[in-house]
């Protein structure tokens, strides 16, 4: 982000702090609620929100909640003066500042949320702000496609949660969360695979689990500080957080077990692998938050003390070295201009504090004692001990992910300070200022503190977060340094060697992984096309579907009519069809035979002459149908119109061409035939229901007495049903107005 | 003679629809002169035929002594006539004006708005 530019540039005034305070006095309010949480209490509020709906706005703060908010206000703070310093200057700070505090809360609004729609409302919302700020540089093609890509691998992902979340709603008539918990869980009931099936649809996508990983690398493209908030410390981990959350209610079957385990640990170990492929520090950190999804959802996918409590220990231990090294890198960027593995080096004396803050971090990363880090590996191995299935495969892709993570940890924090520079650099490395490095020491400080002292994050976070899971804080396993030599202490031990084994051989491997890497398929190199086909797609169906073609509009329009009007009829049995004929006086038959005869003409002929004469001989018969029933007024108006029509088509004839015959498909037959029947069967069926005459009634008896009429047809129209006659007038004049309009500009004169 | 009416609404309704898929303008404007008839003789049909007896009040009541002709399908239909004829008119001037400017009644041929992608 060249936006960490020159720093005579002017600062950002007091804006800037404001988030910074926000998110402390919201980190204190969180740690203030803490001793409560811990004595197992949860805190709960809710207003009504869609009372219709059952919905309410409610919200519950348990070990679980209360250890995701003070990650997300406590990584905050350090983000958020962070930014204050890297985006110094930047035209869109304000823009910037409104992105980050909404996700902010969004993220605080999704972990606190005790009710499944609520949840998915903000679920939603930081989708929408992670693609807002992915695309911060939006005048970089490269930031749009990382944003969209974003946007619709999550989007599709959080509307097959919605689909789960209503299905949870209809399986236990309830979306509140707590209900839910305290249930008996849905593993039995029918709804549960498609439920379990949904959910982790949309918890794998946000929380990027292969195969849908590829969107998080390239969400890098983001400014580094939004990484280090939403795309390493936070939001992705809100898939987790629904794992986490419907676990007592989802977990303990063998798809649970396995779906888990299988995504978890395949993402972990390639991640790993493609972490350290990687020679741009930044993309080499999105790989390892990807393996830390990986290794959660893994832990996740067991229910004992052990996987569980390493579970708790890992997320804060993960949110504190992660979050700092992504501002760390941000930091070297800012102070050398480049993120290149191979070119940077020795920079630990220029750049003393970030050094300093970097070391600390990548130990805890690399897990060695006396950092929380190992803490957290030491609970993962003694998880696997006790693991239900397989211990040897949980166990064998642990060791190699955090064997990774240690050589990438050295290939970060370690080779970029204290090894010779690989090239020149682009500029002469110097320290970032204050709020830039203070966030990261203050992180990596508390992972080394907190790692001393376990106790606190014991007792805050992390037997509360095992209460929530597994309900029986009992459960919760001791957080120590030393837990004497086991089976635990070994792995430890060969991941370490083997760590730095593979750190002394990074270079060869990283080429040869990178080979591997682009021979193999991946859905990211198909986007591009993914899109394109969808586009395609829509431009297909546009063009069959509006081809421009009158025809088949028109053959679409009644092709429509017909299935409508028919379907009714044959699902319903309605057929209606007159089985005796009054015996019909010779009028009546005559007037039907001139119709017909009328039709005939126009249709067979190519004369226009003839074609008009079939239309007035149609026009008149229909007049003549109405003066034999009853409707003088009805037959004067029918009379008049069709002698205009066909003086107007007259007229309009000598200027217009011949006829010509043409050839008609069979098939406008068949359409033209099947819509006439329909039409006659549905007169059918009505004729032969009883008549509603409460309407006429009340015409006949009101029209007198009311408005002074014997004529009540003119009654209607000028009286009781004014405003539809003045309606019709409009349409007529607005039709004559147009009409004009359109002969004005006819070369010679209009008619 | 509702059965009657019947055979002579399939008749118009199946030739209108012929015709309105006709390429030609000329012949969709037929059809749609005779679809109108069509539509006004359903809903004229659909309220009952009472022959001889129209909806006046003799001059001496308040309301008809005998049973009369359906006066709201009557009303309906009316109406359906005058707004028939001036979607009609409209159609023949614009018909008239796209052969004027276009030199073409065939609408598959009048491709101002939306040229052939292939360039014909």
């Amino acid at each position: 982000m060249s936006a960490a530019a020159s720093s005579d540039a002017p600062g950002n005034g007091w804006t800037g702090i404001a988030p910074v305070l926000l998110s402390a006095a919201l980190f204190a309010w969180f740690l203030s609620l803490g001793p409560q949480v811990a004595a197992g209490e949860t805190l709960r509020l809710a207003v009504p929100w869609v009372p219709s709906l059952g919905l309410e706005l409610a919200f519950a703060i348990d070990g679980l909640a209360l250890a995701f908010a003070l990650m997300i206000s406590g990584i905050g703070i350090a983000v958020m003066l962070h930014a204050h310093f890297y985006l110094r200057g930047d035209r869109h700070f304000g823009r910037f500042l409104l992105f980050m505090m909404s996700f902010m809360l969004s993220m605080l609004g999704l972990v606190l949320a005790d009710d499944l729609i609520l949840l998915f409302v903000f679920w939603e919302l930081t989708t929408i702000t992670s693609y807002l700020l992915i695309g911060y540089g939006h005048d970089s093609a490269k930031s749009r496609r990382s944003a969209l890509q974003a946007l619709f691998v999550t989007g599709a992902g959080g509307l097959a949660f919605l689909a789960g979340a209503i299905l949870i709603g209809i399986a236990t008539g309830s979306t509140s969360i707590s209900e839910l918990l305290a249930g008996d869980g849905l593993t039995d009931h029918a709804l549960y695979l498609p439920i379990l099936i949904l959910v982790l649809a949309g918890a794998f996508t946000k929380s990027a689990q292969y195969p849908f990983h590829f969107w998080l690398p390239n969400a890098m493209a983001a400014p580094t500080p939004v990484s280090a908030f939403l795309h390493s410390a936070t939001m992705v981990k809100a898939g987790v957080y629904l794992m986490a959350r419907l676990h007592p209610a989802l977990s303990g079957t063998d798809v649970w077990f396995w779906a888990l385990t299988i995504a978890g640990a395949v993402t972990a170990v390639l991640a790993s692998l493609l972490a350290l492929r990687q020679t741009d520090l930044k993309q080499a950190l999105a790989y390892t938050t990807l393996m830390a999804l990986g290794t959660l959802t893994l832990l996740l996918g067991q229910s004992t003390g052990y996987a569980i409590t390493a579970f708790a220990t890992f997320l804060i231990v993960h949110a504190l070295y992660k979050a700092a090294l992504f501002l760390l890198v941000a930091n070297i960027d800012h102070g050398t201009g480049t993120r290149d593995a191979t070119l940077l080096g020795g920079l630990g004396r220029a750049m003393p504090f970030t050094a300093l803050a970097a070391m600390l971090s990548a130990l805890s990363m690399a897990g060695l004692p006396p950092f929380l880090g190992f803490i957290g590996k030491e609970l993962m191995y003694a998880g696997v001990e006790n693991a239900p299935t397989w211990p040897e495969f949980i166990g064998a892709s642990l060791v190699l992910a955090n064997a990774l993570m240690v050589a990438v940890a050295a290939v970060v924090a370690f080779k970029p300070f204290w090894r010779p520079p690989g090239g020149p650099l682009p500029a002469e490395p110097h320290e970032a200022p204050w709020g830039m490095w203070a966030g990261p020491l203050v992180l990596a400080i508390l992972a080394t503190v907190l790692g001393i002292f376990p106790a606190v994050v014991q007792s805050l976070v992390v037997t509360p977060t095992v209460d929530s899971l597994l309900q029986d804080p009992a459960e919760a396993k001791e957080l120590k340094l030393w837990a004497g030599v086991n089976l635990a202490l070994i792995l430890s031990g060969v991941t370490v060697g083997l760590g730095l084994l593979i750190y002394l051989l990074h270079q060869p491997l990283r080429r040869m992984i990178a080979r591997i890497d682009e021979a193999t398929f991946s859905l990211d190199g198909n986007w591009d096309r993914f899109l394109d086909g969808l586009i395609g797609l829509a431009t297909w169906q546009t063009r069959v579907l509006q081809n421009g073609r009158l025809k088949s509009y028109m053959s679409i329009t009644f092709l429509t009519l017909l299935v409508a009007m028919a379907a009714p009829m044959i699902v319903y049995g309605v057929w209606e069809i007159p089985t005796s004929l009054d015996a019909p006086n010779w009028i009546e038959a005559a007037i039907v035979l001139l119709i017909l005869a009328g039709i005939a003409l126009v249709i067979l002929t190519s004369s226009r002459i003839a074609a008009i004469a079939g239309l007035g001989v149609v026009g008149v018969s229909v007049a003549l149908v109405f003066i034999i029933n009853g409707a003088p007024d009805v037959a004067i108006t029918q009379l008049l119109v069709e002698t205009l029509v066909v003086v107007l088509v007259a007229v309009a004839m000598l200027r217009l061409p011949f006829l010509t015959p043409e050839r008609r498909p069979a098939t406008d037959a068949l359409l033209a035939l099947g819509v006439g029947t329909v039409v006659t069967l549905t007169l059918f069926a009505v004729l032969a229901a009883p008549i509603d005459r409460r309407l006429t009634d009340f015409f006949e008896l009101a029209s007198y007495t009311e408005a002074y009429g014997r004529n009540i047809v003119n009654v209607i129209l000028v009286d009781f049903r004014a405003l539809d006659t003045f309606g019709e007038i409009a349409v007529v004049a607005v039709a004559a107005l147009s009409a004009v309009a359109l002969l004005r500009g006819v070369r010679g004169g209009g008619k | 003679m509702e059965p009657l009416i019947a055979i002579a609404i399939w008749a118009l309704v199946s030739a209108s629809v012929w015709l309105m898929l006709s390429g030609t303008m000329l012949r969709y404007l037929f059809g749609l002169i005779l679809i109108s008839n069509a539509a006004n003789l359903v809903i004229f049909t659909s309220g009952r035929l009472t022959e001889g007896a129209p909806p006046l009040i003799p001059g001496s009541e308040s309301a008809p002594l005998t049973v009369v002709a359906n006066a709201l399908p009557q009303a309906l239909v009316l109406t359906a006539i005058v707004i028939g004829f001036g979607l009609f008119a409209f159609a023949l001037v614009l018909i008239f004006r796209a052969w004027t400017e276009l030199k073409t009644l065939e609408h598959d041929e009048m491709r101002l708005a939306e040229p052939r992608e292939d360039g014909k």
